[in-house]
């Protein structure tokens, strides 16, 4: 990048690719976020962002967890919602055709319980327009495996990305969404990248509970809950950091708690192509526009002339080592 | 644009007001033209905490009344109650302060074609909406008969002016400092049958919304209820707030409380149902 600083560059690349999907801008919503899309689009124009990732949709519809359901927490919150949703089917008949008649540009994210299901889920995808890339939660128990979730298993999480590789073959990219919840988080990146991830999205959220102490149980219906929110950015950082350092080629949306464009640059900074904004947007329904300005300026003031340039720029080497 | 949230805006809006009411604060607050877009039922998501805030979330109040015709244009009345932290902020905060508010959110009490009788049941103070509603009721020409309830004489929110606009109201308490020593439930089936009533409005908690919905099973009368859960959003992206209602099927869904209510059919909510897995 241009370090002088003598000549302010009023122009920025703000452009972000992951693998052949090229997006505008690297602002997204985080899956889970923005519920179908319509709910926002009353607050801006949804192709105004760089994409909206689609809350993950599983092969049959689903009622999700009982309520409680949340638990605001300092800083953060937890959510127990159990993927509640309306199926493939419906979703690729109403929701999809929504989001492509509003020119978002759409990543679908994708959740199963079994191997299986997640290619069921690829193949349905293969032939639909108007989709950007396929984002695989992989944080959802395993019912062939005692409910161990697929993400927190080195092998399973393979095998999850493989089937879904194979079952699309080469064209749409693959985004793989790790859970933080493991002891060696770099191991299961690699894995799911071998096994043919073309990204990666860093964090899911991180296993918590909360207990009334008045019913003296836990709030959650679902007893444990995913926390995210600021509380949880430095963990997504640091996640970031370490897997931009060992996978300096696979493009990241990093996420976890970002709330400013400050935020999003540190993610940035930490390696990640783009930012996915979720609680945010609950506190805030305009956050991502916010978000959006505010990155934008940040790099022009720090003398980047494109997002690219930045992408990582934490890892350089101290100058003079 | 989108249907959902389709009068929804996101304004900076300044506090004119904010006087204690007993055990509440009546905010009055300069919403402009988002006043006369606003019906009662619906509510308003609040920021809260200011900007090194530990609370994320914003909070959701029921919008008690709107007028638009102040000397400052619009303005909108909100009863809040130093319940939790982010209640306890907003009422904390005084005139000329500006919150970041979205509104209008949620359903809204529908009003019947023809002038028939209503009540009104509130509990707690799930009885602010009630009012605007009554004024509302009450210019269409409806006979407007109302009965709030609480577990004390100071939880009742009942403004003098309120009563303007009903024909008759009743106070029920379960320590009997105020009014009669009761539910709020009790009397309703035998007003139901003295006063030929059509549509019962109701809002409060959830046991109170339930009880009630049994006694509209057992006559003719329709229950539009406003439910209180828990949200994190305001505006259906979370799905934190759900509650199980029935379809026209006869299939059971799990609906946002914040877009697909708060306002519902009470005869389709099935009470027994929340809090399990369907």
């Amino acid at each position: 990048m241009a370090t002088g600083g003598y000549s302010v560059m009023s122009t920025l690349d703000f452009s972000t690719t992951i693998g052949n999907a090229w997006f505008p801008a690297p602002t997204f919503t985080a899956s889970g976020c923005a519920s179908s899309g319509r709910e926002l689009a009353q607050f801006f124009p949804l192709k105004d962002m760089g994409g909206v990732v689609t809350k993950s949709v599983m092969s049959k519809p689903r009622a999700g967890r009982p309520t409680p359901r949340m638990a605001e927490t300092p800083s953060g919150m937890l959510n127990s919602i159990g993927l509640q949703g309306p199926g493939i089917d419906a979703f690729l008949a109403k929701d999809v055709p929504y989001l492509v008649e509003q020119r978002a540009r759409v990543i679908v994210s994708i959740a199963g319980e079994t191997v299986e299901e997640y290619s069921t889920l690829a193949r349905k995808l293969r032939s639909v327009s108007g989709i950007s890339a396929i984002e695989v939660n992989i944080s959802c128990p395993n019912v062939e495996n005692r409910g161990l979730v697929f993400a927190c298993d080195p092998e399973a999480s393979r095998r999850v990305i493989d089937g879904v590789r194979r079952t699309i073959g080469g064209e749409l990219p693959i985004i793989a969404k790790l859970s933080p919840d493991v002891t060696d988080l770099v191991s299961i990146a690699k894995g799911v990248v071998d096994a043919g991830a073309d990204g990666l999205a860093l964090i899911n959220t991180v296993l918590g509970m909360v207990i009334n102490v008045d019913t003296m149980r836990p709030h959650l219906g679902g007893k444990t809950g995913g926390l995210s929110g600021p509380a949880i950015r430095p963990i997504a950082v640091r996640a970031v950091y370490q897997v931009h350092a060992a996978l300096p080629q696979t493009p990241i949306l990093g996420m976890g708690g970002i709330a400013s464009g400050k935020d999003a640059l540190e993610m940035i900074l930490a390696g990640a192509s783009g930012v996915s904004i979720g609680t945010a947007s609950f506190g805030n329904p305009t956050a991502i526009m916010s978000i959006q300005a505010e990155l934008k300026q940040l790099l022009l003031d720090r003398g980047f002339t494109s997002l690219k340039q930045a992408v990582g720029y934490a890892h350089r080497p101290i100058e003079g080592e | 644009m989108s249907q959902i949230n389709k009068s929804a805006r996101q304004i900076l809006a300044p506090i004119l007001s904010n006087k204690r009411v007993g055990q509440y604060h009546q905010i009055i607050v300069s919403v402009g033209d988002i006043a006369a877009q606003c019906k009662p039922g619906n509510f308003v998501a609040i920021s809260v905490g200011g900007e090194s805030s530990r609370m994320v979330l914003r909070r959701a109040f029921a919008i008690s009344r709107v007028s638009t015709s102040s000397t400052v244009g619009g303005t909108m009345e909100l009863i809040v109650a130093p319940h939790g932290q982010g209640s306890k902020w907003l009422c904390a905060q005084g005139e000329g302060v500006t919150l970041d508010l979205v509104a209008p959110l949620g359903t809204a009490f529908g009003i019947p074609t023809e002038p028939v009788p209503v009540l009104l049941v509130g509990g707690g103070y799930g009885s602010a909406p009630l009012f605007g509603l009554a004024e509302i009721l009450n210019s269409r020409g409806c006979r407007v008969d109302m009965i709030l309830g609480a577990s004390t004489g100071s939880k009742i929110y009942a403004p003098m002016e309120g009563k303007r606009s009903v024909n008759s109201m009743r106070i029920y308490t379960d320590d009997g400092s105020m009014g009669t020593a009761g539910r709020v439930t009790d009397p309703i089936a035998e007003i139901i049958k003295d006063l030929n009533v059509a549509v019962i409005y109701s809002c409060g908690p959830m046991p109170m919304l339930a009880a009630i919905t049994k006694i509209t099973s057992e006559h003719d009368v329709v229950h539009q209820c406003a439910v209180e859960e828990s949200m994190a959003c305001g505006i259906g992206i979370c799905m934190t707030c759900v509650l199980p209602v029935s379809n026209e099927d006869g299939t059971v869904s799990m609906l946002r409380s914040c877009i697909d209510g708060p306002v519902m059919d009470g005869s389709k909510v099935q009470w027994q149902q929340v809090g399990t897995q369907l």
